[in-house]
């Protein structure tokens, strides 16, 4: 026992000091990065993957129109649904949506509003033309249809 | 002062480690960190019922036309396709054609620099020239055409412009998308980059066939 204590009494001194700061730069990072999610998703999500993305650099601007199939099949059916905030909506109610959005808005940037149309792969382009075509109707033209990054193979 | 140091000036730090862990670990969990990124696109503005479309007089050789069908199969230019592959060098040589360019056309050409230049085959089946009123990219799609076929050649055209672009002000397309027009300098680079060469994508309303 006493030889243990001998060789424990040497050198087992790890300084830990910085590990808290270490693990605060992680904190810190995942903080800054981390979106609560204040909603749940209605759709189906399968983001489709592109190459020329761009980003919008003021986040307060862009309103989300989410598309795909409805995770709850009994309840809402196959065909694909609209989900805007929390709650499924039709294509004739999105000219509503829209200028509800738009009054969350400051007068002065009312008409920069972006649309990020966050639609499933699976989802044809009737469904999505209408969107498009009453986001028409109701004069928010940007939109964005969000995908996520794919690695180019040349 | 130097006797109380010695005595207790270390602070137990080591459960420090421990909360920032268990705060580290929510987050973690919690995240999804947001891909606020995508394919920009601009709508035409909304059509005034009373009022039909004016009607633009476009030669065909001006446009080049992308159909995909239900079948997610490609035409372009009336070659059948299925795949993409390649799709935005044919658009970078079609745009910057310069078939029968008039006279501000002629002076763009002139202010391009070689690389871009050596691209004009001066194809006279081809675009007059890249600026309003010249080379048009047409999508056409069915209503049953996949979103994932849709915005892959999207991509593609996108990708074709941003490297026309790029290549004008001596950057790569990606460093050219990456622009993103903070600062005055950054401001300038994309606006001479898309000076007189507008990105003239059309995107049709799809017909009904195939739903």
């Amino acid at each position: 026992m006493s030889k243990f204590k001998k060789k424990t009494k040497a050198e087992t001194n790890i300084p830990t000091s910085a590990l808290p700061d270490i693990i605060f730069m992680l904190l810190f990072f995942f903080m800054v990065t981390t979106v609560l999610r204040e909603q749940e998703i209605l759709v189906e999500q399968k983001i489709p993957q592109a190459t020329q993305l761009q980003k919008i650099q003021k986040k307060t601007l862009i309103s989300y129109l989410y598309v795909g199939q409805p995770k709850n099949t009994s309840l809402y059916g196959t065909e694909p649904r609209i989900q805007a905030n929390d709650v499924l909506i039709n294509t004739s109610d999105i000219v509503l949506w829209v200028n509800q959005e738009k009054d969350n808005l400051s007068e002065a940037e009312r008409d920069q509003i972006w649309i990020s149309l966050k639609a499933d792969r699976d989802v044809k382009m009737g469904p999505i033309s209408d969107i498009q075509f009453e986001l028409r109707e109701a004069d928010a033209r940007k939109l964005m249809y969000a995908s996520v990054g794919r690695v180019e193979n040349n | 002062m130097g006797k109380r140091g010695r005595m207790s000036q270390e602070v137990n730090a080591g459960s420090m480690a421990d909360i920032a862990f268990l705060l580290l670990i929510f987050f973690l969990v919690t995240t999804t960190i947001a891909s606020d990124k995508g394919i920009m696109n601009i709508l035409p503005p909304k059509q005034d019922p009373n009022q039909p479309p004016p009607e633009v007089e476009l030669n065909e050789r001006n446009i080049f036309n992308i159909l995909i069908n239900a079948n997610d199969d490609l035409l372009i230019e009336g070659e059948f396709r299925n795949s993409s592959d390649g799709l935005s060098e044919e658009i970078k040589s079609f745009v910057m054609n310069f078939g029968n360019p008039d006279e501000d056309a002629v002076e763009l050409f002139n202010s391009l620099p070689p690389s871009l230049r050596g691209l004009a085959n001066q194809d006279p089946e081809s675009s007059d020239h890249p600026m309003s009123g010249g080379a048009v990219i047409s999508i056409k799609t069915n209503r049953g055409t996949g979103y994932e076929k849709y915005l892959e050649v999207l991509d593609e055209v996108k990708k074709a412009y941003f490297e026309i672009y790029g290549e004008r002000v001596g950057l790569s397309g990606e460093e050219y998308r990456a622009l993103t027009g903070q600062s005055a300098a950054e401001r300038e680079l994309m606006d001479r980059g898309k000076e007189n060469l507008p990105m003239a994508i059309s995107i049709a309303e799809p017909d009904k066939i195939g739903s």
